[in-house]
């Protein structure tokens, strides 16, 4: 499979995950230039944190307005893959492929350390390597990490499994202590009713290597893969090429 | 054509950072402070046209771009 990492004026992690899927997880992936409406037959769009356009007007409102979005939003419109990580899950909210926005953190600071998260929902593209519950220790950096959407949205998620992971403490409950940015139900990543875009606010790029620190990251991308060869793609295959 | 656009929180959204200002304008000395919701302001400068078309055309910016609906009621003024 081939994947296709978003560069935006101002992205920051896209050769950190353009690094973590092509040079650690060996599949080979491709950058793709926001103004390009080609996403040269890529099997997953990923969308990479950083400071798209500045963070200006809101965070990912303009980046949502490059060309290369029409053809993200096609494409996830006819089942493909699309990951966003932090600014990129940003991005997917604001393009309304996602529900809800993310906002300042609830305490104002940029916030940027470890944090543990639990797989509520393993049966996705993105985390069918984890064990259900699984607890996992991943990064954030972000300062506008706080995930709101009104109860009606919040109550649909859930009913749908739609909460991928969330934000847990060393033991997996579920409780202010443990919510780094003040996100309601303790979102730090959720997908669509579909399972084929999924948002993140932590950083799995930057956990694949047990000699950096630790490798819980990895099977995200791993799953990825997995649920490709798995044959993910008779949806993708019905879009005409060039899309 | 000036249009000035407010941008403003909705009721019950979240606001530490207007929650901040509260608190330092207490500090200050300025007990009566009762809130304070932080919200932004655009001046947006447009080719004259017609009054009406202009109102269509910012309100479709408004809610295009200028605002987030999740988050975010706005309002404008029209100014020759």
């Amino acid at each position: 499979m081939r994947w296709g990492v978003v560069t935006f004026p101002g992205s920051l992690d896209d050769h950190d995950a353009l690094y973590a899927i092509d040079h650690v997880l060996g599949s080979p992936a491709v950058s793709l230039w926001h103004k390009d409406r080609d996403l040269h037959g890529v099997d997953c769009v990923v969308l990479p944190g950083g400071f798209s356009y500045g963070d200006y007007l809101r965070c990912g409102a303009l980046a949502r307005f490059s060309p290369v979005m029409d053809s993200v939003a096609s494409f996830a419109r006819a089942g493909g893959l699309v990951l966003g990580i932090c600014n990129g899950f940003q991005v997917l909210c604001e393009a309304g492929l996602l529900p809800g926005v993310l906002i300042r953190n609830r305490g104002l600071s940029f916030i940027c350390a470890p944090v543990h998260v639990r797989v509520d929902n393993s049966s996705t593209p993105f985390t069918n390597a984890y064990k259900p519950g699984e607890i996992l220790t991943l990064p954030i950096k972000h300062g506008e990490g706080c995930y709101v959407a009104d109860e009606v949205t919040l109550r649909d998620l859930e009913e749908h499994g739609q909460v991928v992971l969330r934000y847990v403490d060393a033991s997996g409950r579920v409780s202010e202590a443990a919510n780094p940015n003040g996100s309601l139900h303790n979102v730090a990543g959720i997908c669509n009713r579909a399972r084929n875009v999924f948002g993140l606010m932590p950083h799995p790029e930057y956990v694949v290597e047990k000699l950096l620190g630790g490798d819980d990251g990895l099977r995200i991308f791993r799953s990825v893969v997995a649920a490709n060869a798995a044959g993910r793609t008779e949806a993708v295959a019905s879009v005409a090429p060039g899309h | 054509m000036l249009a000035k656009v407010y941008v403003t929180l909705k009721p019950g959204v979240l606001d530490p950072a207007g929650k901040a200002i509260e608190h330092s304008l207490h500090a200050l000395g300025f007990a009566e402070v009762e809130g304070v919701r932080l919200g932004k302001y655009l001046e947006v400068r447009l080719e004259g046209q017609a009054r009406k078309a202009a109102e269509q055309r910012v309100d479709e910016m408004c809610r295009k771009l200028l605002a987030n609906g999740v988050i975010e009621d706005y309002r404008f003024e029209l100014h020759e």
